[in-house]
This record gives C-alpha cells, sequence and structure tokens, in this order.
C-alpha cells in the first residue's frame, strides 16, 4: 500500500490527506466545518417493482442478495442491535463468499468479538475493508497493518453524517430485525433477540440503495410499531436465528462491586450535586458501563433526598433507570439502546419510555440535536492528557481498542464528565499526550477519578460552584504527578508511520490517525 | 556459613492475576540472566529489569536466572515479590526498599476517632492501592488469617513495602501480626516503617501483651507502634481486663467473634446473644482499663441495612468502632456511629454548660437544676466529636462559608 501523503490538522495531528481513495478534510476545530450541498439520496424506486400484495419474502439471505444485486466493490452495511449475540453479519459475508462477491466494504455501525470470521473473508478477499469500530481481534487485525484499505472509525452521529453528506453510500443495507411483517415493517420489541430498537439501522433503510431485513420473528402485517419502515424494505428473509438471546441483552443488570469503581460514581454524582446540576428538571445521560451505570444508582439517591426529577434521562436504559422512570425520577427515558430485559419490556410497554436514533440525539446535519440539550454525560475512556484531550479507541499501545460509538457526540452536553480510574495495570490514564485524539479538550469539562476530581479550567463557573463542597478537586497537574509517582516514568514507543486507520470528528473531518503496530 | 541455594518462586497462582506479578529463581552457574515478561512492558519492560537487577545486586545474586511474569504491578510489589523469591531461594541481605511516598504521615495519637477500621489482606497489592482514599478511620494491613501460611513471609515483605511507598491518607496505619513467634517476626520486618498500632491477634494472658509490647520498646523506643489486642477466646474475654491494663501501649480492644463462636460451640446468630457476655465483658475491660473498645466485624458485605442496624447496636452496648472487611462499610458505619439529632443536641448543652462553668471557675457542671458528673461532660465531649466527625456540625475552628 502507497504510503498517504500526511498533513497536519487544526489539533496538531498528523493525518492521512486521503482515506480509501477519498478526499478528506483535516479537523478544523470545533465548530470549523459546514459542508454544503445537498444530501444524499438513493435512486428513485417505483412501487410497480414491488409486489402489490405487499409480501417481500424471498427464500434465504442469499436469494435476498441476489435480488438486490450484489456486485463485487459494493459497500455493505450491518448494525449491531445484537451486540456479540448477532449471527447476521457473519451471515451476509458467508452468502457473499458463497456467491464468489469480491472486495466489498464492510459498513457495520459497531463490530463485535462475534464478527471475528471477517478477518478470513479479508484475507481471502471477499471483504476489502472495515469502515466502523474495531475491537478484539478485528482491531488487531486492522491495527497490525493488514486490512487492505484505511479503517475509518466514526461516532453514531458522524455515521449518520457520512450517510446523509454522501462520504459513504451504502449499496446493501441487511437490517437484522427481531420482528418484522412481509412487507419489511421491523421493530425491536417481540421476538427471541429483542433487543429494544433499531435506531442504528434507520438511516441505513432510508438511505442505502437496496434494504433487506433479516427476521426469526415473521409477523403478519403490520408489524408494530414499525420502528424500520417496511416502505424503504427491497426484501425479507426468514431465517430460524439471527442471534443468540443470551448475548444480545442480559437478564439482569449488575452494578460494579468495585469499590473504586464505586468511588468514581459516587464522587460524579456528589460532584453534579454541588455543581447545581441536580435540579428539578434537569437531565442526563448514562450508560450502562459499570462505573455510570452506578453513577446513576447514586444520583438516583441524590434526586430522592432533594426531592427533585428529571426531565428527561438519555441513555442507555437498564433495569436502573426504568425503575427510576417508574418512581417518576424521570420524565421520559430517550433511549439510544436497551442493555437489559427490563430496557426491552418498558420501552414495549410504557410510552414515556422512547426510541431514538443517531438522527435525533446525534446527527450533525440535523437542524439542532438531543446531546446539546443534556446537563450533564458521563463517559469512559482509556487516556486523558492534561489538557482535557480524550482517547477512547487506543488502548496506550496504539490499539484499537474500542469504537467510538456516542462518545463523541455526547461531548457536545452542557457538562462532559470522564468517569476513569487513574491508572490501569500500571498504566496512568492522565498522561501528557493521548496516544489517539478523539475528544478535543475544549469539550471535556470534569475527570473523576478514584484519587480526585480535574476540573477543565475553562469551566470557571464549575470551579466555583463546588468550592467549598469538601470533594477533592484537584488541579490535572497534581493528579498526573501522582500518578507518575505511583506508576514511574513510562518509557517512549516507538511509533510506525503507516497509518491503519482514522478517527472522523462528528462533522466528517479527520481528527486523528491510528498507525501501525508491528 | 553456606547457605544452599534452590530454585523458588514467589506470587499469586491462578487466573485473572492483576497488579501484581510471579518471580521465578533457577540456579545457575552463568552470569545472572533476567527475562521478563509482562502486559506493560513495551510502557515499563525496562524499569521492571532494572528493579529486579536491584534487588538482585542488594542480595548478592551474581549468577542463574530470574524470570518475571508481570500483570501490571506497581514498583514496590515488584521489589518486594522479587525479594520473597530470592530469599526463599536462600539469600540474604539488605533489601531494597522502595520510593517513600511524599504524603505526609500524620502522626500517631493515643485517643483518635477509631469508629471504623478496614481489613487489607497483607497478601494482595491490588487490594492496598486504593485502600487510603476511602476514609476509614484506620486500614489494618493484616498479615494473620487473611494471608495463608505459606504466604506469610511474602506478605510480611509487600506489607513493609506498602507502608513505605503508599500514602494511606489520614487513617490510623495499622498491621495485625500472627502469633506468637511469627509475629514477633512480623514486627522486625513493619514495626519500624510508622507503624501506628498493632493489632495482636488470640491474646489470652497479660503476658503476650507484655511481650510483643517489650519486642516493640526494643525495635522502636519510646515512639512505639500502640497495641490493640483481639480476644478471640472464652480464656481471653476472662481476661480482659488484665489483657487491655497490661502495657501502656495499649489504646483498644476488640474482639473476634468467629473464632469465639467456634470455641464456645455457639454458633452466630443475628441475635447474638451467644456472645452478648463477650461482647459487654470487653466495653467494661476496656472501659475500666481507659482504652477504647472497639466491636468485631461485619461479614456480609451486601447487607447494608443489617450492616447498620448491628453498628447502631454495637455502638449502644458502648462500642467506640467495627471493623469493615470492605470499602463500602465504611460510610454506613460512619453513619450509624453518628449520634442522633437528640443526642447531640443534649451534648452540646452539656458541653455549653461545662465550658460556661470553667470560664466562671465553677468547680461543678449544672444543666438547668441538675448537676452534671465529669463522666457524663466527658461523654458529651465525645459524642460532639463524633457529630463533628459526621459532618453533622461544622469542622472545628472553622466558618468556611460566612
Amino acid at each position: 500500500m502507497a504510503r498517504p501523503e500526511l498533513v497536519e490538522n487544526a489539533a496538531g495531528r498528523l493525518v492521512p490527506a486521503e482515506v480509501n481513495g477519498a478526499e478528506q478534510v483535516p479537523f478544523r476545530g470545533v465548530g470549523g466545518h459546514r459542508p454544503s450541498g445537498r444530501k444524499a439520496a438513493p435512486l428513485i424506486r417505483t412501487c410497480l417493482d414491488y409486489p402489490e400484495d405487499g409480501d417481500k419474502r424471498v427464500g434465504s439471505l442469499r436469494e435476498a442478495l441476489e435480488q438486490v444485486g450484489l456486485a463485487d466493490g459494493m459497500v455493505v452495511s450491518t448494525h449491531h442491535h445484537l451486540r456479540n449475540g448477532d449471527a447476521v453479519a457473519n451471515m451476509v459475508f458467508e452468502a457473499a463468499a458463497e456467491m464468489g462477491r469480491r472486495d466489498l466494504m464492510w459498513f457495520p455501525s459497531a463490530s463485535f468479538p462475534v464478527h471475528e470470521p471477517q478477518i478470513a473473508h479479508m484475507e481471502s478477499g471477499v471483504i476489502h475493508h472495515i469502515e466502523g469500530s474495531m475491537n478484539g481481534p478485528l482491531g488487531d487485525y486492522c491495527t497490525a497493518g493488514r486490512m487492505r484499505g484505511l479503517g475509518v472509525l466514526r461516532s453514531h452521529g458522524g455515521r449518520w453524517q457520512a450517510i446523509q453528506d454522501g462520504e459513504v453510500h451504502i449499496d446493501v443495507a441487511v437490517i437484522a430485525a427481531p420482528t418484522a411483517d412481509p412487507f419489511g415493517n421491523a421493530n425491536a420489541l417481540d421476538g427471541p433477540a429483542a433487543c429494544g430498537l433499531l435506531g442504528f439501522a434507520l438511516a441505513d433503510s432510508i438511505y442505502a440503495e437496496r434494504v433487506v431485513v433479516v427476521t426469526d420473528n415473521l409477523v403478519p402485517f403490520p408489524c408494530l410499531p414499525w420502528q424500520i419502515q417496511g416502505n424503504n424494505v427491497d426484501v425479507v428473509v426468514e431465517v430460524p436465528s439471527i442471534g443468540d438471546p443470551a448475548k444480545i441483552v442480559s437478564g439482569t443488570t449488575r452494578i460494579t462491586q468495585s469499590p473504586d469503581r464505586l468511588r468514581i460514581a459516587e464522587l460524579a454524582a456528589r460532584f453534579c450535586d454541588a455543581a447545581g446540576i441536580v435540579r428539578d428538571g434537569f437531565s442526563f445521560q448514562a450508560g450502562a458501563g459499570g462505573t455510570t451505570l452506578a453513577f446513576a444508582i447514586f444520583l438516583r439517591d441524590i434526586m430522592r433526598e432533594r426531592g427533585v426529577a428529571a426531565a428527561f434521562a438519555r441513555g442507555g436504559s437498564t433495569k436502573y433507570m426504568v425503575e427510576m422512570l417508574r418512581e417518576g425520577l424521570i420524565g421520559y427515558i430517550l433511549d439510544g439502546q436497551t442493555f437489559d430485559l427490563d430496557g426491552v419490556a418498558s420501552m414495549r410497554e410504557d410510552p414515556r419510555h422512547v426510541d431514538t436514533s443517531p438522527f435525533t440525539s446525534y446527527n450533525f446535519h440535523g437542524k439542532g440535536n438531543f446531546a446539546s440539550m443534556v446537563d450533564v454525560a458521563v463517559l469512559g475512556a482509556t487516556e486523558v492528557d492534561v489538557d482535557f484531550n480524550a482517547n477512547v479507541v487506543t488502548h496506550s499501545d496504539g490499539r484499537l481498542l474500542h469504537g467510538i460509538g456516542g462518545w463523541q457526540n455526547c461531548l457536545a452536553a452542557r457538562t462532559t464528565m470522564l468517569l476513569v480510574p487513574s491508572f490501569r495495570d500500571r498504566i496512568p490514564v492522565i498522561v501528557d499526550e493521548v496516544t489517539t485524539l478523539c475528544g478535543p479538550g475544549e469539550l471535556i469539562d470534569v475527570v473523576v477519578t478514584e484519587r480526585g476530581i480535574a476540573v477543565n479550567p475553562r469551566r470557571q463557573d464549575l470551579l466555583d460552584a463546588v468550592a467549598g463542597s469538601g470533594l477533592p478537586i484537584r488541579d490535572i497537574h497534581d493528579l498526573k504527578a501522582e500518578l507518575d509517582r505511583l506508576c514511574g516514568a513510562p518509557q517512549r514507543i516507538q511509533r510506525s508511520r503507516d497509518p491503519v486507520a482514522v478517527v472522523k470528528w462528528v462533522d466528517g473531518t479527520v481528527l486523528d490517525t491510528v498507525w501501525r503496530i508491528g | 556459613m553456606t547457605t544452599t541455594i534452590t530454585r523458588a518462586t514467589a506470587g499469586p497462582s491462578g487466573e485473572k492475576i492483576r497488579s501484581d506479578l510471579v518471580v521465578r529463581y533457577e540456579p545457575g552457574t552463568e552470569p545472572l540472566a533476567v527475562t521478563v515478561s509482562s502486559k506493560v512492558d513495551y510502557l515499563y519492560g525496562e524499569a521492571i529489569e532494572a528493579a529486579v537487577r536491584r534487588v538482585a545486586a542488594a542480595l548478592g545474586v551474581a549468577t542463574g536466572t530470574l524470570s518475571v511474569e508481570d500483570f501490571g504491578a506497581l514498583e514496590w510489589v515488584i521489589l518486594a515479590r522479587v525479594e520473597a523469591c530470592l530469599r526463599r531461594a536462600g539469600f540474604a541481605g539488605e533489601p531494597v526498599l522502595p520510593e517513600p511516598s511524599p504524603g505526609r504521615v500524620p502522626p500517631r495519637e493515643r485517643h483518635r476517632l477509631r469508629r471504623s477500621r478496614l481489613y487489607v489482606p497483607g497478601s494482595q497489592p491490588k487490594l492496598m492501592l486504593s485502600a487510603g482514599l476511602y476514609g476509614a478511620d484506620g486500614i489494618i494491613l493484616d498479615l494473620e488469617d487473611s494471608v495463608a501460611p505459606a504466604e506469610k513471609d511474602a506478605a510480611r515483605l509487600l506489607v513493609r513495602n506498602a507502608l513505605v511507598a503508599m500514602d494511606f491518607g489520614d487513617s490510623e496505619r495499622m498491621v495485625r501480626v500472627n502469633q506468637g513467634e511469627a509475629g514477633l517476626a512480623d514486627l522486625e520486618v513493619v514495626a519500624p516503617h510508622e507503624v501506628h498500632t498493632v493489632l495482636l491477634p488470640k491474646v489470652e494472658r497479660p503476658e503476650e501483651v507484655a511481650e510483643v509490647a517489650a519486642r516493640l520498646r526494643e525495635l522502636c523506643g519510646e515512639e512505639a507502634p500502640f497495641l490493640m489486642p483481639i480476644l478471640e477466646s472464652p480464656l481471653g474475654i476472662r481476661n480482659a481486663y488484665e489483657i487491655a491494663a497490661a502495657d501502656p501501649l495499649v489504646v483498644a480492644l476488640t474482639l473476634g467473634l468467629e473464632d469465639l463462636s467456634a470455641e464456645l460451640g455457639a454458633p452466630r446468630t443475628p441475635e447474638a446473644w451467644e456472645s452478648f457476655l463477650a461482647r459487654q465483658t470487653t466495653v467494661y475491660a476496656a472501659r475500666a482499663a481507659g482504652v477504647a473498645p472497639i466491636a468485631s466485624v461485619f461479614s456480609d458485605v451486601r447487607d447494608e441495612a443489617g450492616l447498620e442496624s448491628y453498628v447502631r447496636r454495637e455502638r449502644a452496648l458502648g462500642f467506640d468502632g467495627i471493623g469493615c472487611i470492605h470499602p463500602r462499610q465504611i460510610p454506613v458505619v460512619h453513619r450509624a456511629m453518628a449520634p442522633t439529632e437528640a443526642e447531640l443536641e443534649k451534648a452540646l448543652r452539656i458541653v455549653a454548660a461545662a465550658e460556661e462553668a470553667e470560664a466562671r471557675g465553677l468547680g461543678v457542671v449544672a444543666l438547668g437544676s441538675k448537676m452534671v458528673d465529669p463522666p457524663v461532660v466527658h461523654q458529651a465531649r465525645r459524642t460532639v466529636e463524633l457529630a463533628r466527625a459526621a459532618g453533622m456540625l461544622p469542622a472545628e475552628g472553622g466558618t468556611e462559608e460566612d
């Protein structure tokens, strides 16, 4: 692979000027990029070409892919609602391999370890490259420079942006649907693989040239509610199983028992209280990760004590959020993904528990989005530097570890807090310079560790609000000095100058580069 | 003196090892070879090898092979594990101590808050890393029950290095040593490193306390650590007062209910009537000797409500504190040890009356028409102190906001 030209962007990071043949806009600073022109759209279709009786079923996934004309070099998308239980993405590329297709670009909304078989398809040439989160074996494969094209990591909102402004044109979208009818209406509220909602597939259903719905729970028309509209769907396929329910949502969500994580979560909740964020009608975003879930529990206790309720919460819903909704501590749950069976049941039964998509929540090309309306978002990170820039995609050794998910989009919240341990396995989390820049420090307000809370000096208002609260507020440089003493100064790492992937900012510009290792 | 040098290992076994390491020494005639495999070698491989070689040099190891399998251990852990391995192999010499923590070690205090004391197993460095962050009144680095017999030597070195390298904040720095000879050997290693208080397990006779106290004075002079004997047998309970009064270094007296109920043949019940006499005896003996009575641990970490009622019950018997086996218990204990609003209000009135009497040079404190005896005044002052520690009153000398 010829080494692409590298340019320095506004964050001072070296990024490729061209990615997979397309010219790129280097990051121009937060709010520095406004693309123009018309949104992308699929070709015009006509109902004359679809069955009048509305039955779009074919016998197999291979037949479906043949019917929609899957050809070499096409872009094929799948979605991660079924998380590590997903069986559909693997079925798609097995079928493509049987058909003899080559050089496909896989455009998942996220990948999971269950998708390891795609490595064999990349080796054999069925898949050319992946644009989407990569971790585990796929992350290692990409980081080792073995993929033919560059990986492109986008946030959930950035994926919608890329589809909408034509940066990525999906030829075939394959949507795993826990429930669907023969017309292609689909939802994720029922069926053995019920996972709550299908928001990550919504853009694909609207903008892809062809849309295939795969289900293991076919119901008669009309499938209600239609989270995916059958009017956008070309073909419907019934299969015995779209995934392993045990790996899709958990039966019960357990709170972390780690004393350090609980301490971080509790400090974060107390910070929100001291800073005046926890007041009647506020809003928050909390995930189902160990620490952020615990944060919601501590927040709940404070809300009860203060007698205040949140107008809405964005989530990652779990049984704990559902309990808060029922107790009246949250007015509405605007849910991006559902993590346990209580969450799925609540979304099915409670009209105040609403399914959302990256369009409503995160999209850069929307006329506003929910992320910036949230009072406080709590997130994780692998590294934070002393200017509050943060990394969420790579390990300190530069290997791909996580996708961006909604992380970058959530930075738009009024107050963004990173809940991180101060070090992991001797590796300090607070560093001089992050390995990979994913979030500009100007958007990150507070870093909460078990050893203290660092507030971005740009947020003097927060510093003033929590003064005298008794919370362990510390200068981020002090925290870093303590970690350097505890852990010892790390060696310098030699990195290659061969890009293997790029990290996009929410507006589609290139924020940073992931370099080949080994 | 010739010592045979043998093959040796040190470190935890099993899966999911974190913040720790396994060290192996293989004797040989070639110059010392050091091999390091570590999940953090790209950042700390050189530092790990350097630390290993420093310990080897200090113990005069010139030949053989030292191999280290590291799982993200901090340097003080590496130094301790390598030292343990080499001592097991038969080497001897001065240890390499870690870089001391820059934090101020608070002075030892005879009378201080001892509401909560957090037990941390001396063989698990991972659990020591954050122990100082939870605001426990005391942290007990444990060399006794939580350490397997074969690991006592290594735990001693880990605890010593932790005392040097880690910052335990304002917590009282405590070590629970082993019984008898092993305990005296523990003291040699750990006592010189600013231990505030030593817990003595299974004490049955005052002579045992006196022996340890004498050894501590030899090791540390007049700044010797204080002592907290633990009564864990019927005989210990029988001798409670003599034990509490055995030496001026004793500052507190506690009891261990697991072993005691086993010896009694009376399994523990939620109501705890089987240990009622033992608990009351401990309080009486401690108060008679002028030391603090401290209650046993509550072992169900998940049962917060049970812990809270346990603490309230023990507090009502006269105990000043409780043992904790998980950091999450600490805030619950502190909350339950706090006085009620009514108790605080009464205590404040008594203290105010005492201060007024003192200011007016009166020998007798009166509240309304009632005389208040000195022990009542003393107890009222303690109640106010507890309330302040629980955040029910502004910090002493502090009017921060106004």
